[in-house]
């Protein structure tokens, strides 16, 4: 059972990246619009000859 | 369908009158088949059909959705967009030397139209990058400056049918989003730790049940305290800063019993973590925490929306003006008139300044700003207002003022600071904090006085226990919770609701204030009256066709439908009516002067009217509503038949008034109107003389309505710039379907249906709402009172108390969900 007090902090750790990871990501505004890019996916990506921009 | 198809890359001769079986677009000549009965405009539509009706999944064509009527251009240049004002007000620098911009454009509501959207950069050279939120309508484009204008951009937009418009509120906009993802992070964080507190806690309960080592007990202790302080310094800090703001204003807000059951919980839970002994509460204030913020973040969602819908119809008003300089006209946003430029103005376009007239004639309808409903008639040299509209003819227009300084922006401050000045309505909930404030802090002295007595050691833990139990969790959600469901399904039902506070205001009856014109009448001249034989009528109509004066088109919509017939020698008599010459008789159509003018003796008699007729007309014309405008008709020199034109009263107008002068409201009718037209609507519609008020101006109608104010909740219903004002001032403002902007900006709730049955619907369903709030805040006051019993005689384990606390949140979520405040769409059709 004492392995426990290294597998809890442990656990903490993880919890603490997985946080970290949505602090993140809800900060560069992943989670502004929730709609669109549920939509946007179904689209084929465009063709490769896309022009890069002058 | 291919961008092929909208004919954007590829210009193919089409045959109009063939349509794509699949698509509905049109069939190029080339592809056309002239023996099937299905045809195609390309491969990928034959190939699609050839699936769905593989699968007999034909109905798909009955949808009529997908049946999209052929994408229109409006045609417009958008030059506006190229001016250095518009750069300066909407345009903002992006990385790489890029210019960005946001537009709102109309038409977008679905995955296509984002497909079709995001490859403005294929489309028009120059474009970087072009980003749609397909929720708000609202597009992100960046372009390089120096290679494609911003109206080239603007006009393919409007070529593939979403009319763009420039966004205004990009800086509040920014500081939202800030706010948004702030509380998202809190709430993710909060949910997150009261999970591994409640595992923790659930090590700790089954420890309880079965046994447990002191130090494995001690350790989880200590690891659920280690885990919820980061709990109450982030997401949680925003209750403790709303409860000191409350004490520093002497306010009562709901976050001031919050914050002392969580205060006291943390502190009993951190000395008992210490002296290892007692009970912690961590689990339940974790998951207090969470719900909390969800509840709040909910609210916040649900009300913004509906707001987000009334900015939208905002955007979507003209905001630029036709200029003309040196003979050119180019079109110019109306942030950027100075006076002094000339403004050339259609028929059916709205000034965009104050001026005076310099050349041509026309009549304006001034009701957005008077409540005048019928239009008067300009002339060179004329004062007119910006925001009024030019119904008749074109106008070239001298700028005096524009802008700040225009008589319609010097009503919008008042409106503004009317607004400003209104103090906020304290929810039910908050005004409850205060009393269970003090309730529960004698409580708890009661329970440590008492238990100090029988039982010493245990009085500080009971009374702390009291505390905890006691957050009103479910309390507080129960408003937010019950609001937001129901301002959601009322927007369902056309109603956008933009604060809380008015649903609790509409629920009891009290002061109904309506303006006329636009509100209780259709705001448009109709034909109301009409005496005289059928066959007249095509004449009229064909008569009246070619002419934009109002009365005209008060004819057009009433007999829509009605074939014409070929005019000759057709004369427009200023002032006075139409003159032509129909299957080779002379037919006037105009004032009673006008017309009278041409009867002779020597009339003939027509068709069948006889003089007997004729009496009967003329008493027809003694009887008529004085409040119609009245059209005579004569044919061959003999008056043959009269109409009456004028602003209708809306056909739900009767039974809506009806209804809720029933419910308790008592209505009163503000008009800026004459004060006959007003008498004779009030009549009809049953309001007694001491609830009319006729001839208001838009400072007069503030008046009035901060007086009323003074004895009890004023209802403000109105559509024009003339009520902005009122709208502001009053108690609760609504704005009515098809209303002016500054309406749409002040009005706390916008209705976008026309009629006024959605008054009743939505007093309805405020009442509804409040029972639904009363019932949660009866519920959860019934947990925590027995709670604090079982608190106060020290029978409270943590783990009752872990399971009280959600289950009465969990009653009141419920609750407010399955209640019907606003009806569901579905099941709204079947009763309407």
């Amino acid at each position: 059972m004492s392995v426990v007090f290294v597998v809890l902090p442990l656990a903490l750790l993880i919890v603490g990246a997985a946080v970290g990871a949505f602090v993140w990501s809800a900060r560069s505004g992943q989670f502004d619009d929730l709609n669109t890019p549920a939509v946007r996916m179904l689209h084929d990506d465009a063709p490769t000859a896309t022009k890069p921009v002058p | 369908m291919s961008t092929d198809t909208l004919g954007v890359t590829t210009p193919v001769a089409t045959s109009a009158d063939v349509s794509c079986t699949h698509c509905g677009l049109d069939v190029p000549d080339g592809l056309v088949d002239a023996n099937a009965s299905t045809q195609f405009c390309c491969t990928g539509c034959h190939t699609a059909y050839g699936i769905l009706h593989a699968h007999g999944l034909d109905q798909y064509y009955q949808f009529a959705e997908r049946r999209e009527h052929a994408v229109t251009s409006s045609g417009r240049l958008y030059e506006e967009f190229d001016h250095p004002s518009f750069a300066q007000l909407y345009v903002t620098t992006a990385n790489g030397g890029l210019s960005r911009t946001e537009l709102y454009l109309e038409g977008v509501h679905c995955s296509s139209c984002v497909w079709l959207v995001e490859r403005m950069p294929l489309l028009v050279p120059g474009v970087a990058r072009a980003e749609l939120d397909v929720g708000r309508s609202l597009a992100v484009i960046e372009w390089d400056l120096t290679a494609v204008p911003l109206s080239d951009i603007a006009r393919s937009l409007d070529t593939l049918g979403y009319p763009p418009h420039p966004f205004r509120g990009v800086a509040r906009d920014a500081m939202r989003r800030k706010e948004d993802r702030a509380m998202l992070v809190r709430i993710g964080v909060a949910g997150a730790i009261a999970i591994n507190v409640m595992l923790a806690a659930l090590a700790l309960y089954s420890g309880a049940l079965n046994g447990m080592d002191p130090q494995y007990e001690r350790f989880f202790r200590w690891v659920s305290l280690a885990v919820i302080v980061p709990a109450f310094v982030w997401p949680g800090r925003v209750f403790f800063a709303g409860a000191v703001a409350a004490l520093r204003t002497r306010s009562l807000h709901m976050d001031l019993p919050i914050a002392i059951a969580l205060a006291a919980g943390f502190i009993r839970g951190a000395i008992n973590t210490f002296t290892d002994h007692g009970p912690v509460y961590f689990d339940g204030l974790a998951i207090l925490i969470f719900a909390l913020l969800v509840g709040r973040f909910l609210q916040q969602r649900g009300q913004r929306m509906a707001a987000d819908a009334a900015e939208l119809l905002h955007a979507v008003a003209p905001s630029s003006a036709r200029i003309v300089e040196g003979g050119v006209r180019r079109a110019l946003p109306a942030e950027a008139l100075v006076s002094g430029m000339v403004l050339d103005v259609r028929a059916g376009e709205s000034f965009a300044a104050d001026g005076v007239i310099l050349e041509g004639r026309s009549t304006v309808n001034a009701a957005l700003l008077t409540g005048e409903s019928r239009p008067t008639s300009v002339d060179i040299g004329a004062r007119v207002f910006a925001g009024t509209l030019n119904v008749q003819a074109p106008v070239l227009v001298r700028v005096e003022e524009a802008g700040e300084s225009s008589r319609i922006a010097k009503l919008l401050r008042q409106v503004e600071e009317s607004a400003r000045r209104r103090a906020p309505v304290v929810q039910l909930a908050n005004r409850m904090a205060g009393i269970f404030v003090a309730v529960v802090l004698v409580a708890a002295v009661v329970t440590f006085v008492v238990t100090n007595r029988v039982a010493p050691d245990q009085a500080l833990d009971n009374a702390i226990a009291l505390l905890i139990v006691t957050c009103p969790c479910a309390l507080a959600l129960a408003t937010p919770l019950a609001i937001t469901v129901a301002v959601g399904r009322a927007a369902g039902r056309g109603m956008l609701i933009k604060g809380g506070d008015a649903l609790e205001l509409l629920a009891t009856p009290g002061t109904l204030v309506l303006d006329k014109t636009g509100t209780i009448t259709e705001g448009r001249t109709a034909l109301v009256a009409w005496h005289g034989p059928e066959w007249v009528k095509p004449w009229v109509l064909s008569l009246e066709q070619g002419s934009s004066h109002p009365l005209a088109d008060g004819f057009r919509r009433a007999w829509d439908g009605l074939a014409t017939l070929d005019v000759s020698d057709v004369s427009h008599v200023s002032g006075g009516g139409m003159l032509g010459t129909v299957q080779g008789r002379e037919v006037r159509v105009g004032s009673p002067r006008f017309v009278e003018r041409g009867v002779t003796e020597r009339g003939v008699m027509e068709r069948g009217v006889t003089d007997a007729d004729e009496v009967a007309l003329r008493h027809a014309i003694g009887a008529m509503d004085k409040t119609l405008t009245p059209v005579h008709v004569a044919v061959d020199g003999r008056l043959v038949a009269v109409a009456g034109l004028g602003d209708r009263v809306r056909d739900d107008a009767m039974a809506s008034l009806q209804l809720l002068r029933a419910a308790g409201w008592r209505t009163v009718m503000l008009s800026g109107d004459a004060p006959d037209v007003v008498a004779a609507v009030g009549r009809s519609l049953d309001f007694s003389a001491d609830e009319l008020v006729a001839a208001a101006t838009p400072e007069d109608k503030l008046r009035f309505v901060e007086a009323l104010k003074r004895n009890g909740s004023v209802v403000m219903v109105g559509d024009g710039v003339n009520d902005a004002a009122a709208i502001a001032a009053a108690s609760v403002g609504i704005g009515v379907h098809g209303g002016a902007e500054a309406c749409l900006a002040t009005a706390d709730i916008y209705l976008t249906r026309a009629g006024l049955s959605a008054l009743i619907e939505l007093t309805e369903g405020a009442t509804r709402t409040m029972h639904v709030i009363r019932r949660n805040i009866a519920c959860s006051l019934a947990y925590n009172l027995l709670g604090a019993g079982l608190a106060a005689v020290g029978l409270l384990s943590p783990l009752v108390a872990a399971i009280l606390m959600p289950t009465s949140s969990i009653t009141v979520v419920l609750g407010s969900w399955y209640s019907f405040t606003f009806l569901r769409t579905a099941s709204a059709e079947a009763r309407t």
